[in-house]
């Protein structure tokens, strides 16, 4: 699926059409949990959309994106700690619940830990590279498993969700449209940026680097760039999964969280803009659906991911694309 | 008139096998050096040495004046060294206008432009077209690089690097796989650049070595064994006994 091809635009407008209809079909339904499911799916849509900007067009098989998600989550539970408990931060009274003080930070951060671990990470190369980004997610797991002051291994609760205009943000359908507006914004900087002279590059480093370099192109500062913006998307998933859980723990960045984004970018569509859309759906739901039957859901899950993949080369957005094609 | 590009005593070994052997060589402005010369004798390798993507075991490459070691690839190229490969490299998601106006975008300066559409920027497209309709590919423009034919590829290798507008052109094997009329385009389009674009042509055709080449270098064994004119080439023992004698012509 293209960006701007005509599948994708209609994709986007029924996209948008249901998602805004959502919370007024739940309260119509009388099942609000619809509402907190969507928008457990739309955060982590923004998560796996900025996996794929590195994954599927860049061709960066990042295995440790689950670290950034934690970092931008961490970054509202500690802002929101020291403004509960007045403490300082760093010798200053930065503690805040904030919303649009939080969230840029969190942001700023993840963009900045990103930075760290990409500039050492890109050196290497394929497995190698998986195998680093992985490690470096690891560290951080398990430093913020040691990290006691706040909370250690337990997490850190945030008592009331970040505060943002007068809006009553402890209302979940409230914060579902809010997110939505998050999620309608990102999506279309990622559009943008998949379509720009940068996001032709990219894609060029994932069809061949030595070609890239032949042209004159030295890769490595723009597969550096890429993973910033991409690590700052995830940082900003993980800070509006702050405020939705209202509560952070290590569990955010471990590395099984960083695969279960792969799932929902590879699941989705590699590569196509809607794609991580239609992965973090897949996956929440049939999750939701088979621990509603069985305890080991885990066990059925595993099997139906493969066989999702197998069929439909392309992923859910090549479905998408198929369907459209036939008539 | 100084040299262009100017080799000094290259060498470089793969394990006990040496695939530049003290080759010194150099390429004039505006000339057409070809270099020939049997399979395996090193000559792609001493193109990937002159990109930076091998680094010789010893000796010194100055182009325009300048030493290239320590250079990357990519920066070699903005210095003015353009390539075409043997095995072309294209990005097969990517059409063939995709690919000249990618190399037009590179040349441009950096590409940290994240908002614009590229695909609609005629300062791209535009001189990325006019080089598809000199190299051939003007109706192939919006053909995935998958689904050209292997001689538009070739015909794409050669647009591709015209994009970076350089001083010296490398072309491993433009022709190799390439029927008679295709040949016979790349030959002309050659011809049209001569004088204007110094080219350094690793060439197995020797119709078209013969036609395009103001002179003509032997690489036997990584090294070079005899240098000079078309007629001084066909003449020399040497050569013939080496390679042509060997029937790859
Ligand atoms: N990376 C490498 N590692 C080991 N040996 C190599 C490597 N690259 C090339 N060689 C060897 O070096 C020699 C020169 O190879 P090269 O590709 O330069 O030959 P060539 O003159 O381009 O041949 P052809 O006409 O077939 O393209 C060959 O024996 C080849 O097997
Ligand atoms: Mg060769």
């Amino acid at each position: 699926m293209e960006p701007g091809s005509r599948s994708t635009i209609l994709a986007i407008a029924l996209a948008l059409g249901v998602l805004a209809a959502l919370p007024f079909a739940a309260a119509a339904l009388g099942n609000p949990a619809m509402t907190t499911l969507a928008t457990r799916i739309l955060i982590y849509a923004i998560a796996a959309a900025s996996l794929n900007l590195v994954l599927g067009y860049g061709g960066l098989v990042s295995f440790g994106h689950a670290a950034f998600f934690g970092i931008g989550g961490y970054t509202v539970g500690i802002l929101f700690h020291h403004h509960r408990f007045n403490e300082a931060l760093f010798g200053l009274m930065l503690g805040t619940d904030q919303f649009l003080i939080t969230l840029p930070a969190a942001i700023l951060v993840s963009g900045l830990f990103a930075a760290a671990i990409g500039a050492l990470a890109l050196r290497t190369a394929g497995v190698q590279f998986i195998m680093i980004t992985l490690a470096f997610a690891q560290m951080l797991f398990f430093l913020f498993v040691a990290l006691k002051r706040y909370g250690g291994d337990d997490g850190l609760i945030i008592r009331r969700r970040n505060g943002l205009f007068d809006l009553n943000m402890r209302d979940d359908t409230t914060f579902y449209f809010v997110t939505l507006v998050f999620v309608v914004l990102f999506f279309a900087l990622v559009w943008r940026i998949v379509n720009s002279r940068f996001g032709l590059v990219l894609g060029g480093i994932r069809q061949g680097e030595r070609r890239m370099a032949a042209i004159g192109v030295s890769t490595y500062r723009y597969k550096l760039a890429a993973f910033v913006i991409s690590g700052m998307g995830a940082g900003l998933a993980g800070a509006l999964w702050a405020n939705y859980a209202r509560f952070v723990s290590p569990d955010m960045m471990h590395w099984t969280k960083s695969g279960e984004l792969m799932v929902m970018v590879i699941l989705g569509g590699a590569g196509t803009l809607l794609g991580p859309l239609f992965g973090s759906a897949a996956l929440i739901l049939l999750e939701t659906v088979l621990a509603a039957y069985t305890e080991r859901w885990q066990v059925f899950l595993g099997p139906i991911l493969i066989v999702i993949i197998l069929f439909f080369r392309g992923g859910l957005a090549g479905l998408v694309d198929l369907v459209r094609k036939r008539p | 008139m100084s040299a262009i590009l100017d080799i000094r005593a290259v060498v470089k070994r793969f394990g006990g096998l040496i695939a530049t052997d003290h080759l010194s060589l150099d390429v004039q402005p505006g000339e057409l050096h070809a270099l020939i010369g049997p399979n395996g004798a090193g000559k792609t390798t001493i193109i990937n040495q002159l990109m930076g993507e091998i680094i010789p075991d010893s000796g010194e490459i100055i182009f325009g004046g300048e030493p290239m070691a320590g250079l990357k690839p990519a920066a070699r190229v903005r210095r003015g060294l353009g390539r075409t490969f043997q095995i072309t490299q294209l990005l097969p998601d990517y059409t063939a206008l995709d690919h000249v106006a990618l190399a037009v975008q590179a040349h441009a300066g950096h590409s940290f432009h994240f908002f614009g559409a590229a695909r609609a920027d005629r300062r791209l497209t535009g001189p990325a077209m006019a080089l598809l309709e000199r190299t051939g590919l003007a109706t192939r423009a919006g053909v995935k690089a998958a689904s050209l034919s292997h001689g538009e590829r070739k015909q794409l290798e050669l647009a591709i690097a015209l994009a970076g507008e350089p001083r010296l052109l490398l072309l491993d094997e433009p022709m190799a796989g390439l029927g008679q009329v295709e040949t016979a385009q790349m030959v002309d389009l050659l011809k049209g650049l001569k004088g204007q674009i110094a080219m350094l042509l690793v060439e197995h055709d020797m119709d078209a070595v013969f036609a395009l080449a103001d002179r003509i270098s032997v690489l036997v064994y990584g090294r070079c064994i005899a240098s000079g004119s078309a007629a001084e080439i066909q003449a020399n023992p040497d050569v013939k006994t080496a390679y042509l004698g060997e029937g790859d012509a």
